[in-house]
């Protein structure tokens, strides 16, 4: 097994971790944390690549992921701050109480 | 595979299984921000230096300052009655793990033709600079604004109930 | 001595009078019309209309017949003709047309003659009757018609008239029609007729088909002269027959309806329940005499092929069904008690002499006795009609009695009719008859008629006495005194009895005037007539018969008048065969099991039919419509309406089924989310593999 694959590997796990997390949580904070966890699950996939890949001098794989990081951070800010508001509202946040737009 | 590698990945991934499995909503942060370090350390030990200390200052620093604050302030810290999990929350699990499983599949299908170890690269600040305000310009200004908007946003968002209703009701 | 069949050349240049002739019967019913609008009370423009039409028709009848002697002391024998198209279909014309020669201007003058003094007779007669505007119109029509079935050139004529009068004697002899017996005789006589007619039709429908004509003369074309008669003859029909005779006998049967004979006889006794007047001018000069006439009209078709001295088998029919009705009526009216049945079964007998007349000696020798039995018949019936109005509506002979002294007038004029009936020596009858009891005695075929005659003329003499003894002598038996009646009623009585009289000096032996009338050749006065073979002896004869049937009636019936209520004479001798004569020979008796009782059975089989099966499919049909109409109306609710409900409701529930899957809630969608990105990703991985 190559260092790729076992990059990669950890990724594909961390990203299926946060994905059940996500899934599966209750609190709608625990979703946000999940979702982190699969970015940064992707984030490692992209360094991992730009590492392991053909020209990792072109930076491509890197800026990647510093992109990704920057979005990622304003997402969670802009998540959380509707949480909050949310539960203002609700005065829970709990997402299996949350089906207000059941069809 | 370097032992390193091993210890780095299992400590990152205990700390995502951590942070997804316990109850306190607190110690889940906490374990996320484990997770995260575990994270920054392997982006250390795949030279991309750069990477891994933004990874430390923005993550650790600030989203999992964030989340705490906002577990803070909805009181996330009570545990709920009904437990933490959904009450379907094996389908979850069933899915999640179908994802690893394709995803898994799709590494290991293609091992054979991934390359093997190069070269190790060297990257500078003053390079990952350059190429920011060279190649990346416009992706720079992009998350720029995007952030500002973000921060704009996030700031309307939560804001005071009293003063959001006020407009609200003045519409 | 077969009469030849008449072949007169027709006249090419038609005179005047020929060309009005349709007036004649077409005024009388152009009377009945206008009659017809007035209301029924007026009986003064009823019998004016009436009479003056119909004296306008005997003015033109006797115009024609003087047109017609002059052309025959002329030399120049008749027969003017008019013609005219009345159908046209396709290449086929069917034609109508009258006929003026010698037999029917005689019998012209004699129609309209009776008819008037009748309708003269009957304004005294139906004084008393409210009616009186419906009976001169029925009249009128009456007497147009037969004046139309007198004239017409074409058999479609002749028929149409037929019917019509056929139909206005029903409405005569029902005229009273709130008298159920009235009724039913009007029916049976018109059913009666009826099955004579359709045999008729029948006739003139082959007749149409094998000739293409019906005109009956046509400058050689028409279908009874020689070249149509050649092309019939040629025809065989059934049972050896040629078409010709055939024909001749379904037209025969026609006649045996109308004049009464014998299978057909039934309805003339009851027809008496009409009033006198009508009694006298259908039943005894001019309805019954149709027949007799349609025979001598198409005497020619009859008399076709005969060989020479010999006769065809048409005509041995008509004189065999003649003879036996002579007989068989005269037998019956011997035990009849009614005044005006002895009467009709006497027309019935003498029609049978008539027929048997023709039969055996032809057209002049039957329709002379047509003409005198006219004459002294409806002098009968008059009388009759006299007797029982003076005394008081009462009809049965049984109650009259001794009226020679109180109606003296009327037993003149009915004992002038009597004696011309019996056939007394010199009177009008006396000729006729022996005219055709010359006929039979010279028949080559078979002598019997002639016995049968001879018998029939006993017996007429003898009922005829009978009635006249119980009448007119004896003492009377009835309730109210009799009385005489008025002028308007005893003048027409007179008229008639002075030519019971003398209208047989026209065809005595030594001046046969009207045989050469007819036959269009000329005639003189030779004594040496009476020289003929045989003939004396025969003339003797027949006095005799009648001198013995009257001295017969005269010693049972006498000056006797029994009471009411005792037995006749005749019955206390033979009351078996009285039995038998009283009751008519049980004839009705046994059209009532048989005839009736069959058409009766088969009104029920065909209303069963029409209820059952005919009735029954329609409302099969109709039920199996309903059924189609449900079976459509269910498949409509619950196939069509209930399919398009049905896939609306599918479509809601899959509706509400498919929005289940928007639960609302985030991690649904995301779970589903990634599951599409699994199935995604292994389809992509799945068909990249080397």
């Amino acid at each position: 097994m190559t260092p790729l694959t076992g990059y990669l590997l950890v990724a594909a796990l961390l990203f299926s971790i946060g994905l059940a997390g996500a899934l599966t949580r209750r609190n709608a904070i625990l979703v946000l944390i999940g979702i982190e966890l699969m970015l940064n699950a992707a984030n490692l996939n992209l360094i991992a690549f730009w590492r392991y890949g053909p020209h990792p001098e072109a930076l491509t794989g890197m800026m990647f992921a510093i992109f990704s990081i920057a979005v990622a951070a304003a997402e969670a800010a802009v998540g959380l701050g509707l949480v909050i508001q949310i539960h203002r509202h609700a005065h829970t946040t709990d997402l299996d109480q949350m089906n207000r737009m059941k069809g | 595979m370097s032992i390193v590698f091993y210890l780095l990945a299992a400590l990152t991934v205990a700390g995502g299984l951590a942070a997804m499995l316990l109850k306190n909503m607190v110690h889940c942060v906490l374990a996320l921000t484990v997770a995260f370090a575990g994270l920054a350390l392997l982006f250390l030990k795949l030279d991309a230096q750069f990477a891994g200390f933004a990874q430390i200052l923005v993550y650790i620093g600030a989203v999992a300052i964030l989340v705490v604050f906002a577990i803070l302030l909805t009181r996330g810290s009570e545990t709920p009655k009904d437990g933490v999990f959904s009450r379907s929350w094996l389908i979850g699990l069933v899915i999640a793990a179908a994802v690893f499983a394709v995803l898994g599949w799709a590494v290991l299908q293609s091992a054979r033709v991934l390359p093997h170890e190069t070269a190790i690269p060297v990257v500078t600040v003053k390079q990952i600079g350059a190429a920011l305000v060279g190649r990346y310009v416009l992706p720079l200004e992009i998350v720029a604004v995007l952030l500002t908007a973000a921060m704009i946003g996030a700031v309307i968002v939560a804001m005071h109930e009293n003063v959001g209703h006020e407009k609200e009701g003045s519409k | 001595m077969i009469q030849e069949a008449i072949s007169v050349a027709p006249q090419l240049a038609v005179s005047p009078i020929a060309e009005i002739l349709w007036l004649i019967p077409a005024l009388p019913i152009v009377a009945a019309g206008l009659g017809a609008l007035r209301k029924q009370a007026g009986r003064k423009t009823a019998a004016t209309l009436a009479i003056g039409s119909l004296s306008f028709s005997l003015l033109l009848s006797l115009f024609a017949f003087v047109h017609v002697l002059s052309d025959w002391i002329n030399g120049v024998a008749t027969r003017e003709i008019a013609n005219f198209t009345w159908i046209q279909f396709g290449a086929t014309n069917v034609d109508l047309g009258w006929v003026l020669d010698p037999l029917s201007a005689i019998i012209l003058v004699m129609v309209s003659f009776v008819g008037l003094l009748i309708f003269i007779y009957s304004i005294g007669y139906m004084k008393h009757d409210e009616n009186s505007t419906r009976f001169f119109c029925f009249m009128s029509l009456f007497a147009g018609a037969m004046l139309g079935v007198v004239i017409a050139n074409s058999l479609l004529l002749l028929f149409m008239c037929w019917e019509i009068v056929g139909l206005t004697s029903y409405l005569l002899i029902g005229f009273w029609y709130q008298r159920p017996a009235a009724a039913a005789a009007a029916k049976k006589a018109f059913l009666t007729t009826r099955i004579g007619d359709v045999f008729f039709l029948l006739g003139i429908v082959w007749l149409f088909a094998q000739t293409g004509t019906l005109l009956l003369y046509n400058n050689g074309a028409g279908s009874i002269e020689s070249s149509s008669l050649s092309l019939l003859l040629s025809q065989p029909a059934a049972l050896g027959l040629t078409a010709a005779s055939a024909i001749g006998l379904l037209i025969f049967a026609g006649a045996v309806g109308k004049s009464g004979q014998l299978p057909l006889h039934v309805w003339l006794p009851d027809a008496m329940e009409g009033p006198t007047p009508v009694s006298a001018l259908i039943h005894a000069a001019t309805m019954v005499a149709a027949g007799v006439y349609l025979i001598a009209r198409v005497y020619p078709l009859m008399a076709a092929g005969a060989l020479a001295g010999g006769t065809t088998t048409a005509l041995t029919v008509v004189t065999w069904v003649g003879a036996t009705t002579a007989v068989f009526a005269a037998l019956i009216a011997v035990a009849q008690n009614d005044i005006k049945r002895i009467l009709a079964y006497s027309t019935v007998s003498q029609l049978g002499y008539m027929m048997a007349g023709l039969g055996m000696g032809g057209v002049a020798v039957g329709i002379f006795h047509l003409i005198t039995h006219a004459f002294f018949k409806a002098l009968l019936f008059l009388g009759a009609g006299s007797v029982i109005h003076g005394c008081h509506e009462e009809q049965n002979v049984r109650r009259m009695g001794g009226l020679k002294a109180d109606m003296p007038l009327t037993f003149a004029a009915y004992g002038i009719g009597m004696l011309a009936l019996c056939g007394f020596p010199l009177l009008s009858g006396f000729w006729s008859k022996d005219g055709i009891l010359e006929a039979a005695q010279h028949w080559s075929v078979a002598q019997t008629p002639f016995y049968m005659l001879v018998i029939g003329a006993l017996l007429t003499a003898f009922y005829m006495t009978r009635q006249v003894a119980y009448v007119f002598f004896g003492h009377w038996r009835g309730g109210k005194l009799a009385h005489e009646s008025p002028a308007l009623m005893t003048v027409p009585l007179a008229f008639l009895a002075f030519f019971a009289l003398a209208l047989g000096f026209i065809g005595t032996p030594a001046w046969p005037w009207f045989r050469a009338f007819l036959d269009g050749r000329a005639a003189g006065f030779a004594w040496s007539g009476f020289m003929e073979p045989g003939l004396l002896t025969l003339m003797g004869t027949s006095t005799v018969v009648v001198l013995l049937g009257i001295i017969l009636a005269w010693q049972l019936y006498g000056d006797r008048s029994p009471k009411p209520t005792a037995p006749d004479a005749l019955e206390k001798i033979a009351p078996i065969v009285w039995g038998w004569l009283n009751n008519k020979f049980y004839v009705d008796e046994f059209y009532g099991v048989t005839v009736i009782a069959f058409y009766g059975w088969w009104a029920r089989v065909s209303d069963w039919l029409d209820r059952r099966i005919w009735g029954g499919a329609i409302a099969g049909v109709a039920w199996a419509f309903g059924m189609g109409a449900r079976l459509n109306r269910f498949l409509d609710t619950n196939v069509v309406d209930g399919g398009f409900d049905k896939g609306c409701e599918e479509l809601t529930v899959g509706g509400g089924l498919l929005s289940r899957v928007q639960t609302g809630r985030v991690q649904t969608y995301l779970r589903i989310l990634a599951l599409a990105v699994v199935a995604l990703a292994a389809i992509l991985i799945w068909s990249s593999r080397a």
